[in-house]
């Protein structure tokens, strides 16, 4: 039944605007059948957008849809054979958990019995089984996600389409959820598309993650390949933790970043390329600083229970290193990379834009940037002041002197 | 809520006592005047007579019910509409509504009869492209016209309210799961409008029957409801024991009716019809 090498869905060139600003940029994505394919970005990266436009709320401005290499352009959604999980559910308050089941089979006029059935059948695979008249409004949100999960689920879609399905759910009934939803669908063999921005839930759930920002594919590939050979800084930025270096292919397998050459597993650059370095922070070895290929000092060390968390700073890039051995701050260390744990990108419009741990997030880094403003402004203001001051106090110096001079 | 603060006793008081010197005392006024003569003696008279206003009573819950479900009728698609619209729009279209409100009754229904008048605007208007005048003015379609024209926001504002609260992901749900718009008519947005359709009956229906001055007007005199009755008993022939009779089956009639119509409609959910 399942062919992994049929393509179930397939979008060409996907263009969509809203308000003068382009939210999907000519957008090619092919999903083959019975996989788990997961869209994974931050808000406002496009992948809602294009779960939409599979789902048939959306039309793209310019570009076509194909299901099964049908077109399926100006095909409402109520006719489309696809169902959606929405991210806040989305049940029907004024039906009980049987009805909202039961509510695409009774559209469909299928026969009573039949929809007692594999109503009943549905409720049990999420286990729910005894909660069929139950109000949905009364039911927990780990209970009124497995309800939405059943009513899309009763009606055998070919795909199913999850909107951050898991995002209102608390960490560890998130965890089980995920669980649940793979093993549903290795079960029933439906094309899962899911979206996220969550990428430990994309690592740990899918088959195939397509990483989007900006209303583009940056990349797509198992999970392995995502993290492994990331294709630009954005995407090894994204995903997991990563140091980001300016670096020069020297020729096949010899990369230069940092002052020092190292042996890479990379080929394919000209020689003398600038390239961009990633280096993950659990493949670096703290050494003595004699053994190191490079030498730096510790800034900081987070205790995170399997490890610590160090940076080290070489020549004024903060590295974030991963280990279990421990340094103190203020010690110089040496550090030693393998040559598969180097990876070479080709430079990118992300480039330079991410990697560097003198801050964890782009709001911090922002943020410093504004203070440092800010504190600019505040030692003028303050400069400003204190000559003001200077020039208060010397006339009212002038004019006791004077007041002085009239009482004597 | 059984230990009450005595600030949350007291704040409720003024009300309370509002409420019981000029609503709960008139009506037991209105009780007594019903059962007694002019001279105060316990009486079934009134309500003997009340049957010579058999056909009064039936023509005014008739028009009532008409002017009722035409406001329904044009107000439920507007309610949808309207709730389906960005932000902006929908504030404007909501003082759209709310802007006859805002106006007396009186000078709108005043308008009115210069517009339907015998040589009214649009009697003027059909002569000027060469057709032959109407009646207008004087008929019952004149006056259920002017009874939605009133009261239609009083229909549209509680269902446009029900309404916004429908999240459009839920609607988005009925068109994936197969619904095509009569479907997702009928199975979702229908039921969960019911208490606003339900308030907006009430709010349309209640004014209507006991309205005087539209039928007044409008209706140029020949057409007589309930409530032009009340007033001429009690203006015309000073006759408080009749008019006080006819006030307290009137309401009588609106009670059963609402009870009825709630009984109808809330055969669901209770909670929801609050």
């Amino acid at each position: 039944m399942l062919n992994h090498e049929k393509n179930i869905i397939e979008l060409k060139n996907i263009t969509v605007r809203f308000d003068g600003e382009t939210i999907l940029d000519d957008l090619n994505l092919t999903i083959r059948d019975g996989e788990f394919v997961t869209l994974l970005g931050s808000s406002g990266c496009g992948k809602t957008t294009t779960l939409r436009i599979i789902a048939g709320f959306l039309e793209p401005d310019e570009g076509e849809v194909f299901f099964d290499s049908k077109n399926m352009n100006g095909v409402p959604a109520h006719k489309r054979e696809v169902n959606t999980i929405f991210q806040r559910y989305a049940l029907f308050p004024h039906y009980n958990v049987f009805d909202n089941v039961a509510y695409g089979l009774k559209v469909r006029h299928v026969p009573k019995d039949e929809i007692r059935e594999r109503v009943m059948e549905m409720l049990r695979l999420v286990n729910l089984e005894g909660f069929a008249k139950r109000s949905v409004a009364k039911l927990s949100g780990g209970q009124q996600q497995r309800v939405a999960i059943a009513r899309a689920l009763v009606l055998k879609p070919k795909v199913l389409l999850l909107d951050e399905p898991l995002s209102a759910l608390d960490a560890k009934l998130r965890k089980d959820m995920q669980v649940e939803l793979r093993n549903i669908q290795q079960a029933t063999g439906i094309t899962f598309i899911f979206v996220t921005h969550d990428q430990e839930e994309a690592l740990s759930m899918s088959d195939t993650v397509v990483v989007m920002n900006e209303g583009k594919i940056q990349q797509i590939g198992s999970p392995e390949d995502i993290y492994n050979e990331p294709q630009n800084a954005f995407v090894a930025d994204f995903i997991g933790e990563s140091n980001i270096l300016d670096g020069v292919m020297k020729e096949d397998f010899k990369a230069s970043f940092s002052g020092h050459t190292f042996q890479c597993v990379d080929k394919g650059f000209t020689p003398g390329e600038a390239v961009d370095i990633v280096v993950r922070p659990e493949d670096v070895d703290i050494v003595k600083p004699e053994n190191g290929m490079l030498r730096g000092t510790v800034t900081s060390v987070t205790f995170l229970g399997v490890h610590y968390e160090i940076i080290v700073d070489i020549g004024g890039f903060k590295w974030m290193i991963q280990t279990t051995d421990y340094a103190g701050v203020g010690d110089t260390v040496g550090l030693s990379i393998d040559p598969d744990a180097i990876h070479v990108m080709k430079k990118s419009k992300y480039s330079g834009l991410y990697g560097d741990y003198s801050t964890f997030s782009d709001e911090m880094e922002e943020m410093n940037q504004m203070s440092e403003e800010l504190a600019e402004e505040y030692a003028e203001e303050l400069a400003a002041q204190r000559a003001e001051e200077e020039e208060e106090e010397k006339d009212d110096a002038s004019g006791g002197s004077a007041e002085e001079g009239a009482g004597t | 809520m059984k230990n009450r603060t005595f600030l949350q006793r007291i704040i409720g008081a003024p009300y309370i006592f509002w409420a019981a010197v000029f609503i709960v005392v008139p009506l037991i006024i209105v009780v007594y005047y019903s059962f007694t003569d002019a001279a105060g003696s316990f009486t079934l008279d009134n309500m003997k007579n009340l049957s010579d206003y058999g056909q009064i009573f039936r023509d005014s819950i008739l028009y009532s019910i008409a002017a009722t479900a035409i406001s329904l009728i044009l107000a439920y698609p507007f309610a949808y509409v309207m709730s389906r619209k960005r932000e902006k729009t929908q504030q404007i279209m909501m003082v759209l509504v709310m802007l006859p409100m805002w106006m007396s009754l009186l000078i709108l229904t005043y308008s009115w009869m210069n517009i339907l008048e015998r040589q009214g605007i649009v009697n003027t208007f059909l002569s000027k492209i060469g057709l032959s005048p109407m009646t207008l003015i004087g008929t019952p379609g004149a006056v259920i016209f002017g009874m939605v024209y009133n009261y239609i926001p009083y229909m549209i504002l509680p269902i446009y309210s029900v309404m916004s609260k429908i999240e459009p992901s839920v609607l988005e749900a009925a068109e994936d799961l197969g619904s095509g718009s009569a479907s997702k008519l009928y199975r979702v947005i229908l039921p969960l409008s019911m208490p606003g359709v339900v308030s907006g009956i009430t709010m349309v229906f209640v004014p209507s029957v006991s309205t005087f001055y539209i039928s007044q007007k409008l209706g140029d005199g020949k057409i007589l409801l309930v409530g032009d009755i009340i007033e001429r008993q009690i203006q015309g022939n000073y006759n408080y024991n009749s008019g006080a009779a006819l006030s307290f089956v009137l309401m009588v009639l609106i009670i059963l009716s609402l009870a009825l119509m709630k009984l109808f409609a809330g055969e669901g959910d209770d909670s929801l019809y609050v």
